[in-house]
């Protein structure tokens, strides 16, 4: 649905983008993660057809943006990072003109209106004024206008930007609704919104792609190991003994917590060694309070993929 | 076509949902009414009173066609309100769109540059069309009492020439407009520029040689009187629709250039 090959986008000092590729498939959410001023924006704007690369290629359904941009421009929505308005129209009389620009046929202008505005929740506030909206409805909007004549391809730029929790949490479960019947770009520099949205994170830093995977799968791998915490009641030394002898072990720790022993076993990536920690505590006669194994959180991974980035540029 | 329709459309309702179109038409109602009613009206009667009894006492008769100086009058005085007038018109149109982000909108929908260029154009001028529209009222209200019989034929080509020198100051004021983000900035420069052709013809001190023609021929105004003299003359009426032209080609190179630019 989407393919990027090779984008690289540079202004007059250096690169907002480099060599970036990637693919989304039909009906994926894919999010776009990286720090503010990462890229992201400009990724976007690509393949948009607002801006121009400065080498490579972008294809959506098979056009390409730059030789068939009024194709292009007819199968994606677009949300920029502030919601396009006019704040003097009401809601239903922005969308129609919206759907009249992007090509909607005269006679599905009122249903794919209807559609759009009960899908992201305007219905009872079509006739109001956008300048009296509050900020979360404005986005709503801004949602709505990206998706109202049906596009194969939908982008958002930082949908939940500025938005208060409520509103983040509904913004995130329209996304999700809509994740069924449109293919999805989203930007975003929060982790925890990439975690609940999207199939698949690409995660960018310095107009570089340092990651691509499903947010599960990232945490693992950048983790390296797994770890797993154990709380037992035995002797330090003789649990160690015990535990150590297990095959795929790279280390254990264990330090004292309210008269308990706090074990931490670190083991190979994609080895499971829980039920056999478990069985050996146990046939070892010690007490087994707590099990449970501890993947690095995406946040971890985030800021590891992008402070190395940094040192890497840095030398 | 549909699309240009579109953008006409929203830019007519806009105008008419926002405050500028009704101030801009008000203000200029007011001052071309009480400017016609005190300026021109009275005090071209005390003239003609005084010139008729000059004229009585020393035996001679001499007539005036008052309506055709009322006339010509209050076309031209319509024609300077324009030039302040317009540019509140246009400053906003693109500089408005660039500041709140709809133009990245317009921008990755499936429109042509040239089709927001054509649809914000017209629908400048159909507001200008209905901003002077109203001043028909005082011309026909002369023409109820006139004596001699009132110059149609002038009161046409005067406002055929009054809407072409809209569209130039239109056109003119869309360009800048798409220039700036700043919708003062672009009232401010689009009205020294209106003004500059106005005034050009000033300029011009020694109409004999190839620059004092040149300018004379650039000044908007100069053709304009053509207009209101009942004479349409085919070097103004190209000259305005090239100027027009050269407006809005400048509008859609500076909307195409946009997207080549943008950092």
């Amino acid at each position: 649905m989407i393919e990027v090959e090779h984008l690289t986008k540079s202004y007059g000092r250096g690169n907002a983008v480099s060599d970036i590729s990637f693919k989304v498939n039909k009906g994926e959410i894919v999010g776009f993660l990286g720090p503010n001023g990462a890229g992201k924006t400009t990724t976007m704007r690509i393949i948009t057809g607002y801006l121009p690369a400065t080498s490579g290629t972008a294809r959506i359904s098979g056009f390409d943006v730059a030789e068939q941009s009024l194709e292009v421009r007819k199968r994606i929505g677009y949300l920029p990072e502030t919601p396009p308005l006019y704040p003097e129209m009401s809601v239903h009389a922005y969308l129609e003109f919206i759907a009249r620009i992007k090509g909607v046929a005269t006679a599905d202008i009122t249903n794919r209106t209807n559609y759009a505005m009960e899908a992201t929740g305007l219905l009872e506030r079509k006739d109001d004024l956008i300048k009296r909206l509050s900020r979360g409805y404005k986005q709503r909007v801004g949602i709505a206008q990206a998706i109202v004549h049906d596009p194969d391809v939908v982008i958002l730029d930082e949908p939940t930007n500025g938005l208060d929790p409520n509103q983040i949490l509904e913004v995130r479960n329209l996304i999700n609704r809509l994740s069924g019947e449109h293919t999805i770009i989203l930007s975003t520099h929060i982790l925890k919104e990439v975690e609940e949205t999207c199939q698949r994170v690409v995660i960018i830093n310095k107009g570089r792609i340092v990651a691509e995977d499903t947010p599960q799968n990232l945490s693992k791998q950048r983790a390296g190991s797994e770890r797993t915490h154990l709380l037992i009641r035995g002797d330090e030394a003789a649990v160690k003994a015990a535990i150590g002898t297990i095959e795929g072990i790279h280390s254990i720790e264990a330090k004292d917590k309210e008269g308990l022993l706090d074990v931490t076993v670190e083991n190979q990536a994609g080895t499971d060694l829980r039920s056999q920690i478990a069985a050996r505590v146990v046939t070892s006669g010690f007490e087994l309070f707590e099990l449970r194994s501890e993947s690095l959180s995406l946040e971890e991974v985030f800021r590891q993929l992008t402070t190395e980035e940094k040192t890497e540029a840095a030398s | 076509m549909k699309n240009i329709i579109a953008i006409y459309r929203r830019e007519l309702g806009s105008y008419f949902v926002s405050p500028i179109a009704y101030s801009v038409i008000g203000v200029f109602l007011a001052i071309v009414g009480l400017v016609f009613y005190f300026g021109m009206f009275s005090r071209i009667i005390t003239d003609v009173m005084r010139y008729r009894m000059q004229a009585m006492q020393s035996g001679q008769a001499g007539d005036i066609d008052v309506p055709l100086i009322l006339l010509q009058q209050l076309m031209g005085f319509a024609a300077t309100v324009s030039l302040f007038m317009v540019p509140m018109l246009t400053m906003g149109s693109y500089a408005e769109e660039r500041k709140r982000g709809t133009m990245e909108m317009l921008m990755t929908s499936p429109l042509t540059e040239l089709q927001i260029v054509l649809g914000k154009f017209f629908s400048g001028l159909t507001l200008y069309i209905l901003l002077i529209a109203p001043t028909l009222v005082f011309n026909l209200y002369v023409a109820k009492f006139s004596d001699p019989s009132f110059p149609w034929r002038i009161l046409w080509s005067s406002y055929l020439g009054l809407v072409l020198l809209g569209a130039v100051l239109i056109a003119i004021g869309l360009f800048i407009s798409s220039l700036t983000e700043n919708q003062i900035v672009a009232g401010v420069v689009t009205f020294a520029v209106a003004l500059m052709l106005w005034i050009i013809n000033i300029f011009a001190s020694d109409a004999g040689t190839t620059t004092g023609q040149v300018l004379q021929y650039l000044s908007v105004i100069r053709h304009y009187e053509d207009f209101t003299r009942g004479v349409i003359d085919t070097t103004s009426l190209v000259f305005y629709l090239t100027l027009t032209a050269l407006g809005l080609f400048l509008t859609w190179q500076s909307l195409n250039s946009m997207r080549w630019r943008r950092a």
